[in-house]
């Protein structure tokens, strides 16, 4: 059928349907999806677009299900993903868990609204941040990667595939309901010119593969369903064989790895962006949508004569430690603008510590910062006014 | 009057017969393969495997008819038969 | 003939399940007298009976004593979270449409937690064969009260005895749209044995009960007897009938064990389904460009075509 249907060109185009498009670009060929506000338009357009190009489409009857769903389509060797808004992500945290603790790669869209519980579902927020990074029970390393733009949904979607298939885990992409629902130029590159990391599959003989055997790089090579190694893979702690074992010492081989594969490879993952920070005295670090709402509170700011330097995170998760305790020495303070209770804020004042003051700019969600809370907090921070 | 007096091409009548192999460090005593042989071949023996179980033992080996319910129903693994070759 | 003496012959012929076991992983975890094992074997024979080779079979399981299985077969065995093995078979199988996807789990793996997948993998008759081992009871965490636990029997979270009516299994796999569905117990080793191949090589949504004696729990808090004592009873208390209704045969303490093949329809699969939709579509526009114009929601507009500046 269709199976050469690329979308490439200039299009204005939702943040959502920036997403799916990316996803699609990016090789996904499985969707397992609810409908949830703000995420449905995403499942909306997989639908469309994946069963003419050979993938397939399933709408799910919860979102656990999803969660299961696309765990068992990326064993079977395929790309997949889910979208959701917090609800859900509370509902799959626990398969969230198996899919870090069997290492499979896959997607998970948190398209952000007002929290908690049902929250304000066609409103936006960020408070699911920290649940991004500690959501299930146990120790294990995350990604989460937060698009400010339809764009950058676009773009980062792509990412978040490849940070998934090189380092074997469930990769979160922490949107927001006003980046899903925004209408916006977003440019599409053709295949070629984008950049598609797959999965690293063993070439080991089938008697020789271990499936949870790792080198220098802490990954384990991948060997899919249905091509004869017949290897066993569990939830439960497992060794290299992939068996379950209840001693200690298979747990400590096991889960601190979870941890370090992502610590080790943090400068690969880690992505920045930053303005103004050379000589600046306040930095303001924001990711996501309250990030084009710091914009013009950091010129106001400028304006009444202070230097105040921007830092976006583009990866929340793994935080950034080392770049937010070096740039702690030479400020005055950091300011943290996000559409929650002080999530982030809290890493950044842990990794400042004493070094520089940390301010946040707390809001529940439902609406955006407006900028004079924004410039004010810069100033009490610049004029060394704490609370 | 001619009578036939013996069947068509045999002497008598071919019966097949298995060979059970017991893996007695397997078993775990459960007597499935005892109670449900259907030509009393196994019966519980005396002695104990590793694991303080009694194994079954081969008590009438010339009964078997290589039925196979002892293997398939065995749930340890630890029984099987094969055909005995004449 | 053999006897513990024959230490040597055994070493030199193998059990013929060896292959397809983890043989590093045996002696296994299931009590005397359980009727797992058993299970296991059938299921076994069963794939080998319907010629589906290894390499393509994937067996995915939940968790409880009966969720230990995909740890013992050598095949590519995931032991996923309690309840949601079906979905993530369902994933399997749809991404890899050349594999035989098996499901062996629990009763309240199946149909405490994981009911509502199971309801709904069978309305959509994904093409998948879900084995549920029925033992009444949750063996692994204890012996606590199941929903299939007959009216009236003791188990530990409920020491006056289950105050709830139990699932009939067969009766909602039925109902809710399976195209095979069977019940069995371990004691009928060859039918199971052919019920297990028929199914497997059955497109659309297999479910087979295999009734199993659980010695530790169940026999002992209700019965008072062994594993053995229990398979027995559950021999003469079965009936097989192959043309009753499967909704109005529930298994209670003391009544008929009705076994069985009780559905074996011909239906589309959830893909055969996906497929003809896609097909009927795909006729009416010329190109995919036109498709999406016609559909009712593009959400976007398209501006001008590509220039390699991404700056413009």
């Amino acid at each position: 059928m269709y199976r050469d249907s690329r979308l490439h060109g200039e299009f204005f185009m939702q943040g959502d349907i920036a997403c799916a498009e990316g996803a699609v670009a990016a090789g996904c060929r499985f969707f397992g999806g609810y409908p949830i506000t703000p995420a449905s338009e995403i499942a909306e357009r997989m639908a469309m677009r994946l069963p003419l190009l050979d993938g397939v489409f399933i709408q799910y009857e919860d979102e656990i299900a999803s969660m299961a769903g696309i765990l068992g389509a990326s064993w079977a060797g395929v790309k997949s993903m889910t979208a959701t808004s917090g609800p859900g992500i509370s509902l799959m945290n626990e398969n969230i868990g198996l899919g870090m603790m069997m290492e499979t790669p896959c997607v998970v869209v948190n398209v952000q609204r007002g929290s908690p519980s049902t929250g304000l579902p066609t409103s936006w927020g960020q408070s699911d941040m920290m649940q991004a990074r500690w959501g299930s029970h146990g120790d294990y390393g995350s990604i989460s990667l937060c698009p400010n733009s339809p764009q950058e949904f676009f773009d980062l979607t792509i990412t978040a595939f490849n940070f998934s298939e090189k380092y074997r885990l469930p990769v979160f992409l922490m949107a927001d309901a006003l980046v899903g629902h925004m209408t916006e130029k977003v440019i599409i590159p053709p295949v070629e010119e984008l950049n598609i990391i797959n999965r690293r599959y063993t070439n080991k003989k089938t008697n020789e593969y271990l499936p949870y055997e790792y080198g220098e790089d802490l990954i384990p090579d991948f060997a899919k369903a249905g091509d004869g190694y017949r290897y066993h893979t569990t939830g439960l702690t497992h060794d290299k064989r992939g068996y379950p074992d209840m001693s200690f010492e298979c747990q400590n081989e096991c889960v601190p790895r979870l941890v370090n594969k992502i610590k080790t490879h943090i400068d690969d993952i880690s992505l920045i962006e930053e303005r103004d920070i050379e000589g600046a005295d306040v930095i303001v670090v924001s990711y996501g949508i309250s990030s084009r709402t710091a914009l013009p509170a950091i010129e106001m700011a400028k304006k009444k004569g202070i230097k105040v330097g921007y830092l976006r995170l583009i990866t929340v998760w793994p935080f950034p430690e080392e770049k937010i305790r070096e740039l702690a020495k030479n400020v005055a303070g950091f300011v943290v603008p996000e559409l929650n209770l002080g999530q982030v804020a809290l890493e950044v004042e842990r990794c400042a510590c004493k070094n520089a003051m940390t301010k946040c700019v707390p809001h529940p969600g439902g609406g955006i910062h407006k900028f004079e809370d924004i410039v004010q907090v810069i100033e009490e921070v610049a004029h060394g006014k704490s609370k | 009057m001619r009578y036939w007096d013996k069947p068509f091409g045999k002497e008598k009548p071919k019966t097949i017969c298995g060979e059970i192999y017991i893996i007695p460090d397997r078993c775990k005593g459960c007597s499935f393969c005892i109670e449900y042989c259907p030509r009393d071949v196994l019966e519980l023996s005396e002695d104990f495997n590793k694991k303080g179980y009694h194994p079954p033992v081969v008590a009438k080996p010339d009964r078997c008819t290589f039925c196979g319910l002892c293997e398939m129903i065995c749930p340890d693994f630890a029984i099987f038969v094969t055909e005995k070759e004449e | 003939m053999a006897n513990q003496n024959n230490a040597e012959i055994i070493q030199e012929k193998l059990h013929p399940m060896e292959d397809i076991l983890r043989m590093d992983r045996m002696p296994h975890i299931w009590c005397s007298g359980c009727g797992l094992g058993s299970a296991v074997t059938t299921f076994a024979e069963g794939l080998n009976k319907a010629g589906i080779s290894y390499d393509k079979t994937a067996i995915v399981s939940g968790i409880g004593c009966t969720g230990r299985v995909a740890g013992y077969l050598r095949l590519d065995s995931y032991h996923t979270t309690h309840g949601r093995a079906i979905p993530f078979a369902t994933g399997l199988k749809l991404a890899n449409r050349d594999l035989t996807v098996v499901v062996f789990s629990g009763d309240g793996d199946l149909f405490a937690i994981g009911g509502n997948h199971l309801i709904h993998a069978a309305r959509r008759n994904v093409d998948i064969n879900v084995i549920c081992v029925n033992n009444f009871i949750y063996g692994m965490t204890g012996g606590q009260n199941a929903p299939t636990t007959p009216l009236g029997a003791y188990s530990s979270t409920a020491p006056f005895g289950n105050y709830e009516m139990p699932f009939n299994l067969v009766g909602v796999a039925a109902a809710s749209g399976a195209a095979y569905v069977a019940r069995w117990t371990t004691m009928h080793a060859r039918r199971l044995t052919d019920s297990i191949a028929e199914a497997a090589k059955k497109k659309g949504f297999c479910f087979i009960e295999i009734v199993s004696p659980c010695a530790t729990v169940f026999a002992r808090k209700n019965r008072g007897g062994t594993g053995l004592d229990l398979l027995k009873e559950f021999g003469s208390r079965s009936v097989i009938d192959h043309k009753a209704d499967p909704t109005k045969i529930p298994l209670e303490m003391n009544n008929d064990i009705v076994c069985g093949v009780f559905v074996n329809d011909d239906k589309p699969t959830f893909w055969e389904n996906v497929q003809a939709g896609i097909k009927s579509q795909v006729e009416k526009y010329s190109n995919w460009e036109e498709l999406q114009s016609n559909s009712k929601k593009t959400h976007y507009k398209k501006i001008h075509k590509y220039t390699a500046s991404r700056d413009s």
